[in-house]
């Protein structure tokens, strides 16, 4: 569903539109299914001379067949979109793989900050490389990242990628993507962020290999 | 005959002592409800604003003018926080459980009828202090109805030195008025029943009141020290929320949704409530399986505690804390599932006519349904952290809140306008209002829900900056939701109309217009102060409809066989 109208661009992002789609029809049957009860009992009772109401209260056993039945229909959804869930999100944000680069992200107001380590690759070195509002990253690459903000709260959000963590000022915190398709996206920031809110866009340019080491190239020239 | 003209001479006296002084509990809740009825128009107003910025994001909006980003966070601030706190609340809660409570249980007042006045004084206080907000130097506060710091602790960071503390000043006023009024609701219903209102007699939207304002009071507590934090912070230098201090963010966040989470369905139960009475008398049925209603009720209001993490899954909390909010989100649909099973099963077998109050109440049922279903793609953790702050996000709520704050309200005003004012509304009009309401509000919201999904994140004044965001098709969808605001706001002038005019010219209302077996339609139509004539006893349960063996299809509460 999601896929129909934004790329998927990164490794778990097949999985969270494949979670999506999955509760989109899970929840949608059940909703069609109600509505069109709903719909239909106001056209077969609506009023008619001559007909009365039923007197009909629930509180038999047998009456409430009619709530404990779609009850237990509702739970059975419960457990299989909780069991998918937890799948996705371990994977998503719990269980790191591990890392080909790590990258710095810095929110401020109103910028994102990049930091490569460079060829040591060790951060906080010389030779980090640094860029505003631009993040150049190698398809096919593990990055993880350590997003930490400067002021206030931003989050760091890639569309693309379903990549969306807040940056919270006073702490670092570690999250990773992988990147499969090449091509430019945008980075928002998804944590109303001061009057510039809107106006802190980033451009993520995922390339090839050559593609990056030249640009990485360029930057320390 | 004595009571009546003792309470006569009470309600003597100037305009001044009977409308602005008065302790009738039926005053207050219509000068609740006319507050928030103004208050809903400033909200709604502010949405026009706001929603012509998105559709037309380099045209000045016609009669306002160009829309500044910081002007934009301080509209889209205060239209959240109008409408949950000086709308929601007070219509649903303030005003119909104050007009509704009294009259439902047979007695003729609050138990503590200046304590109520009191409450409505310092709500009226906290509107003007609110907006007052938005005409200091600095502007209104811009930082979300959240208000989350570092951002709103800090003049220099969020740039409205005045208005960020006034604002909260304004919410902290309005949570004094209504632990006040939560107070007098509960010990009302719990002491000053008519003989023989036995618990299981007492009409469901009075118990959906009470339930709401426990759930109330045992959730803003919490809230109310970290409002207090929050205003040392933003006024004495104070830094528990922020870290250069060794003060927490996050902290915060927790307190404000472990309240921000039980609030929904503070303003939730009262709905419910209300198409509870509307839909038993209008399909002439007995509301299906009572005793469970309540337990679910009940149940879903201590459930509503434990899920108040799924606001935070990408807020940078523990990642394994996760799996249980989203086990404890999810588990709620079961409650509220339920409410819809009993809603439909009630309309099994009945003989259903469609007034106005009617159609809004089913309405409610048919539109809530939507923000149900879609509320489970936001309790799962996984999709959540790609729908998490988006337009999706706002979609959803938007049809939980509608309905409850908007058609579930319509569907009492029309049901108990009669009761309050003595005359009739016209039906036609209502029909038409209904119509122009109920359609374009899905034309607003269905195409939000798409721009989410599109990746369109909330609280941005313009998505110039954001190439992937500009495509043609999301920006039409942005106009046509802008478009079907304009055609909801235009026909609630038809609303507006009906109301005042039936209010000085509608057709003299009987006291029971619509055959209804509660309390509240025994006394005259509208009730004198102290409410009834001789005080009623009751006898059977609220909603004794087409009983077997009986002439009439309805047995009102106090009529003895
Ligand atoms: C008249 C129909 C309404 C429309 C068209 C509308 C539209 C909107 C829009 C577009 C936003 C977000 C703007 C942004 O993020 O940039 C918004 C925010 C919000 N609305 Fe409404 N709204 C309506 C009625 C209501 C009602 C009835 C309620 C609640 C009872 C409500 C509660 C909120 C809240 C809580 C927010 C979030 C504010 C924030 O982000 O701080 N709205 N509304
Ligand atoms: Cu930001
Ligand atoms: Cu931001």
């Amino acid at each position: 569903m999601i896929e129909w109208l934004v790329p998927e661009a990164s490794t778990y992002a097949r999985d969270i539109d494949w979670l999506f789609t999955s509760i989109f029809l899970t929840v949608g049957f059940w909703f069609l299914l109600a509505q069109a009860v709903f719909f239909w009992l106001l056209f077969r009772f609506r009023r008619r001379d001559g007909v009365p109401a039923q007197y009909i209260t629930g509180e038999e056993k047998a009456e409430k067949r009619w709530i404990s039945i779609p009850h237990a229909l509702v739970i059975a959804c419960d457990v299989f979109l909780i069991a998918a869930t937890v799948m996705v999100w371990r994977n998503v944000k719990q269980v790191l793989p591990p890392a080909d680069e790590t990258i710095r992200v810095i929110g401020q107001q109103w910028a994102w900050t990049f930091v490569h380590p460079g060829p040591d690759q060790q951060l906080g070195t010389e030779d980090d490389v640094t860029e505003v509002n631009e993040l150049h990253v190698t398809n096919g690459t593990v990055y993880h990242f350590e997003l930490t903000s400067k002021d206030v709260l931003h989050s760091f959000s890639v569309p693309a990628f379903r990549l969306k963590q807040d940056a919270v000022p006073g702490r670092i915190i570690t999250g990773w993507f992988q990147p499969t398709t090449i091509g430019q996206y945008d980075i928002q920031c998804a944590e109303i962020c001061g009057i510039g809110h809107a106006l802190m866009p980033a451009r993520l340019y995922v390339e090839t290999e050559s593609a990056h080491a030249a640009w990485l190239r360029d930057r320390q020239a | 005959m004595s009571h009546d003209t003792a309470a006569h001479a009470a309600a003597h006296g100037s305009v001044w002592r009977r409308w602005v002084f008065s302790t009738d509990h039926k005053v207050i809740g219509c000068q609740y409800l006319f507050t928030g009825m103004a208050m809903a128009v400033i909200g709604g107003l502010m949405s026009y604003v706001f929603r012509m910025q998105l559709a037309w994001p380099d045209a000045p909006v016609p009669g306002y003018g160009v829309v500044s980003p910081g002007e934009y966070n301080a509209l889209v601030t205060n239209h959240g926080s109008i409408m949950i706190f000086w709308v929601a609340m007070p219509v649903l809660i303030a005003a119909l459980g104050n007009f509704l409570i009294p009259l439902m249980i047979g007695c003729d007042d609050m138990v503590f009828p200046r304590l109520n006045r009191l409450s409505y004084q310092i709500f009226l206080l906290s509107a003007l202090v609110l907006l007052g907000s938005l005409a200091v130097p600095g502007g209104g506060f811009g930082g979300a109805w959240t208000s989350y710091p570092p951002l709103s602790a800090k003049g220099a960071y969020n740039l409205t030195p005045y208005g960020a503390p006034l604002w909260l000043v304004a919410v902290a006023l309005e949570f004094v008025a209504f632990l006040l009024g939560g107070i007098n609701f509960v010990t009302t219903v719990m002491n000053a029943r008519a003989p023989g209102m036995k618990a299981s007699y007492i009409p469901m939207v009075v118990w959906m009141i009470i339930i709401a304002s426990i759930l109330f009071m045992a959730s803003v507590g919490p809230l109310v020290a970290g409002a207090v934090m929050l205003l040392f912070d933003q006024i004495l230098g104070t830094r528990f929320f922020d870290p250069a201090g060794g003060g927490d963010p996050l902290l915060w966040q927790h307190l404000f949704w472990f309240f921000g989470h039980p609030e929904v369905y503070v303003v939730l139960l009262p709905a419910m409530g209300i198409v509870a009475e509307i839909i038993t008398v209008f399909s002439r049925k007995k509301l299906f399986a009572y005793n469970t209603v309540l337990l679910t009720a009940a149940g879903t209001g201590v459930l509503s505690f434990l899920v108040w993490a799924h606001h935070q899954f990408v807020a940078g909390i523990d990642p394994r804390m996760a799996h249980l909010f989203t086990v404890t989100t999810l588990l709620i649909s079961i409650p509220i599932a339920e409410m819809t099973f009993v809603f439909i099963a009630t309309l099994y077998g009945g003989s259903i006519t469609f007034p106005t109050p009617m159609l809004f109440a089913l309405a409610f049922i048919a539109e809530f349904l939507i923000g149900g279903v879609t509320g489970i793609f936001l309790g799962s953790s996984g999709t959540d952290i790609y729908l998490h702050d988006t337009y999706f996000v706002l979609a959803h709520f938007h049809y939980t809140f509608f309905p409850i704050a908007i058609i579930a309200t319509f569907a009492a005003l029309y049901f108990w306008f009669p009761k309050m004012f003595g005359r009739m509304m016209n039906d036609t009009l209502g029909k038409i209002h209904f119509w122009g309401t109920v359609i374009p509000f899905n034309f607003i919201f269905i195409p939000l829900f798409i721009t989410g999904m599109g990746g369109d994140h909330r609280r941005i004044y313009s998505y110039e900056n954001f190439p992937m965001q500009m495509t043609p098709f999301l920006q039409e969808l942005r106009i046509v939701a802008t478009v079907s605001l304009v055609i909801l706001l235009l026909f609630q002038v038809v609303f507006l109309f009906n109301f005042f005019w039936s209010l000085f010219r509608g057709p003299k209302a009987p006291a029971n217009p619509w055959r209804a077996n509660t309390l509240e339609w025994t006394a005259p139509s509208p009730p004198p102060h102290g409410n009834f004539a001789t005080m009623p006893s009751v006898y059977r349960g609220p909603y004794e409809y087409s009983v077997p063996g009986r002439a009439d299809d309805y047995w009102p509460q106090h009529v003895a066989n």
